[in-house]
């Protein structure tokens, strides 16, 4: 933990609404380059929110607060810029795209981020070479990658996709938006490996789950309970156990007795 | 022009249309709103006629071209047969009244009065147009292996490749020059599949059609190229009709390309053409069209009138027909590929995508005639409405009580993008023999503003989002297309489409 060093994301009393509704009220979180942050919390607490104002979903608008990522602003870039910058999130419902395949879309945003850092495209050959070892790290059939993005796919194979699109792509930054919800055991150790490649100095993730299981696999440097639209618990790993054994019940009372802001 | 974007008096149970809000999304609305890259008018000297419709209109032409009697009593036929009809009102389009007395209908480059040899003899400034369209002529006939039988206004310009097609016995080349070089292939087949009282439009390209293109390909032969010919309307205010008969005696094949842009005026263009294909036992015709005609400006000013009919007949046992079209041009579209599986085991195919932005307006589809045992037939057809466009399939299924054992599969998929546009789905059903087997399927969606985020998630811009959607919503058609226009047509549905979502 490089703590001298300037933190990858700072989000600052980030408030934000969804469909009229105030959902983000004044959160803080900052990650360090190679620090895994877990964030828990019971359903409708923000987590998915989080994730949206991040990547800069236009169904999220926010209202007050900042976001710091590498330094810079990142509020005001488009969801493309800040994907390009390294910032990626593993979506908690994958979309179906019909008719492009895998590797189109692979491809495609592999060659527009490096393209963004002033590299040269990818051919097909070097491509194809890449994702193929990419996708046996996860255990993924190649047949996977000519199939269109998602359609058809069942629930897990979805989740095991995102993680194919991370491993390709290299993220600076990762999100994983309830990654191990429909995930088996298996599956799930397979998706933790893949996140478990990736992980090194200078890369960061934000994990965010409703469960404890998960993090048995993905170890986090620390834990985050969200809660009516707040952190309201930080803390080393073993929180998660602790949230596990008492539920989130205790932290609602907890946010009930504390002084709101 | 003016076009409806309001809703229909009648709208049918299978219409699917889009009045529900999408949150606006700017960058997409820029898309949409792309001028149309293509627009240049080409200044050539033209032998025209003035505008107006009679019989001496169609005696001038059938004289100017030098045709024999019983042409011009086909021509005289047709046109007193049209003066009795009535022009069609069924099709879901709107359109000012057409006055056919206003129209010039014939018109010719001058500089071509004796035919060129060669390309060296061809107006250098036609040349210059085709380079503004990005197909140098020569050497896209030389590298792509393409014979390009170049249509401009109304009389072929140039022929390339006619010397090893001549080889192996193919005739592929102007009409005209088929009338007089091969008359009596030209009588026997001519309007055999579009008789001239077919329609109202048929009936019109019959009495006044200008030229067009004829290919014959000889029994067991392979044509070893793709042929081509590009369509261009240039001449103001001259109707364009066209004129292609394609015969593939037994067992040969042909791939043919029909491919258009058109310079961008304002008043609106009629075009009228027909083609006519025959496969007799064991033949097979592909017939591939990428067209991109002005489809009128952002306010519905301007753009073709395009009126087809296009009609193959399956005459021969195992023989097949295809269509595979991409229209993305014109201002309205009224055109049903269609086929006549007369032959017995003979296979009917039509995968068609149609795009209609801003005011654009099209009603198409095909109509699969099976009459011959184990006849099969499938149709693919994508259609993409975007700004206020209306786009219509209309499609028939007719299975006679000759017609055991056949069967059809038909799937029409619709994509909406934007609050302001229509998708309507009329398939006409006929089944007179219990053996038939058919198979519909039909779906409305709405290009997904979650689609374009994941993509943007992923690094792809906003039009490039789109256009991947796009494609991947059309690939079942556009990989039935030779290669080259298979490019060409995604690159045509990337600038006619851009966008609308919002």
């Amino acid at each position: 933990m490089t703590n001298e060093k300037t933190p990858l994301l700072q989000v600052q009393g980030i408030h934000a609404s969804a469909g009229g509704k105030s959902i983000l009220k004044g959160l803080d979180l900052v990650v360090n380059p190679g620090e895994v942050h877990a964030i828990m919390g019971p359903n409708g607490s923000g987590k998915s929110t989080l994730a949206r104002v991040l990547t800069g979903h236009q169904d999220v608008e926010v209202t007050g607060g900042e976001v710091l990522y590498k330094g810079q602003p990142l509020l005001d870039l488009a969801p493309e810029e800040r994907a390009r910058e390294g910032l990626f999130l593993a979506f908690q419902y994958p979309v179906e795209i019909p008719g492009v395949t895998n590797n189109t879309l692979l491809r495609e945003g592999l060659n527009a981020m490096r393209v963004h850092r002033g590299e040269e495209e990818l051919d097909a050959i070097d491509f194809l070479k890449i994702v193929k070892r990419k996708a046996d790290l996860l255990e993924m059939d190649h047949m996977m990658l000519g199939r269109a993005v998602n359609h058809g796919f069942s629930g897990g194979e979805k989740k095991r996709n995102e993680i194919l699109q991370m491993l390709v792509l290299e993220p600076t930054l990762a999100i994983l938006d309830e990654t191990d919800s429909g995930l088996d055991i298996d599956a799930l150790k397979v998706v933790a490996q893949g996140v478990n490649a990736l992980r090194a100095s200078q890369r960061s993730f934000v994990v965010i789950t409703h469960y404890q299981r998960l993090l048995d696999y993905i170890v986090p440097d620390f834990v985050h309970v969200l809660a009516n639209g707040r952190i309201v618990k930080s803390g080393p790993k073993e929180l998660a156990h602790e949230l596990e054994a008492k539920g989130y019940a205790w932290i609602d009372e907890a946010v009930a007795g504390a002084p709101q802001s | 022009m003016s076009t409806r974007s309001d809703a229909p008096d009648l709208e049918p149970a299978s219409t699917a249309r889009v009045s529900d809000r999408v949150a606006r999304n700017p960058e997409i609305d820029d898309l949409t709103r792309k001028d149309y890259e293509w627009g240049f008018v080409t200044d050539i000297e033209q032998d025209s006629l003035p505008p107006g419709l009679s019989e001496d209109t169609v005696r001038f032409i059938s004289a100017k071209k030098q045709e024999p009697e019983w042409l011009l009593e086909w021509r005289l036929k047709a046109y007193r047969h049209w003066c009795t009809m009535k022009e069609p009102t069924w099709a879901l389009v709107h359109y000012p009244a057409i006055d056919y007395q206003s129209i010039s209908y014939y018109a010719a480059p001058k500089s071509n009065k004796d035919g060129p040899k060669s390309l060296d003899e061809v107006d250098p400034e036609l040349l210059a147009t085709y380079e503004k369209l990005g197909i140098p002529l020569a050497e896209r006939a030389a590298l792509a292996g393409v014979a390009v039988d170049a249509v401009f206004d109304s009389v072929s310009v140039a022929t390339t490749f006619k010397g090893k097609l001549g080889e192996l016995g193919i005739i592929f080349c102007s009409f005209s020059e088929a009338v007089r070089e091969h008359p009596e292939l030209v009588r026997k087949y001519l309007g055999s599949v579009v008789p001239q009282k077919d329609n109202f439009f048929a009936a019109l390209n019959c009495a006044v059609f200008s030229d067009g293109s004829f290919v014959y390909i000889p029994k067991g032969v392979r044509c070893p190229m793709e042929l081509s010919t590009y369509f261009r309307i240039n001449a103001a205010n001259t109707g364009q009709f066209e004129r292609t008969l394609i015969v593939a005696d037994e067992g040969s094949h042909v791939s043919y390309l029909e491919g258009c842009t058109a310079p961008m005026r304002d008043e609106n263009q009629l075009h009228a053409a027909v083609v006519e294909l025959v496969a007799l036992d064991d033949a097979q015709i592909k017939y591939s069209t990428v067209q991109n005609w002005y489809p009128g400006d952002k306010n519905g000013v301007g753009g073709i009138y395009n009126f087809v009919t296009k009609r193959g007949a399956c005459r021969g046992r195992r023989s097949k027909i295809s269509w595979t079209q991409v229209e993305t041009g014109s201002a309205i579209t009224w055109k049903y590929p269609s086929c006549i599986l007369q032959g017995d085991d003979s296979v009917g195919e039509f995968y068609s995508v149609a795009l209609t932005n801003h005011h654009q307006q099209a009603d198409t589809g095909t109509k699969m005639i099976h009459i011959g045992k184990n006849t099969r037939s499938t149709i693919i057809s994508k259609g993409i409405s975007a700004g206020r466009g209306q786009n219509t399939y209309r499609g028939q299924v007719k299975m006679l009580a000759s017609a055991h054992n056949a069967r059809n599969y038909s799937q029409c998929d619709s994509l909406l993008m934007g609050d302001a546009c229509g998708a309507h789905t009329f398939p006409y059903i006929e089944v007179r023999n219990p053996s038939a087997h058919l198979e519909h399927e039909a779906s409305t969606s709405k290009i997904g503003e979650d689609q374009i985020f994941y993509l943007n998630q992923r690094g792809l811009g906003t039009e490039d989002a789109v256009n991947l959607i796009v494609n991947g919503f059309c690939k079942e058609v556009f990989r039935e297309l030779p290669m080259e226009f298979a490019v060409e047509a995604q690159k045509l549905l990337a600038v006619s489409l851009e966008g609308a979502v919002g």
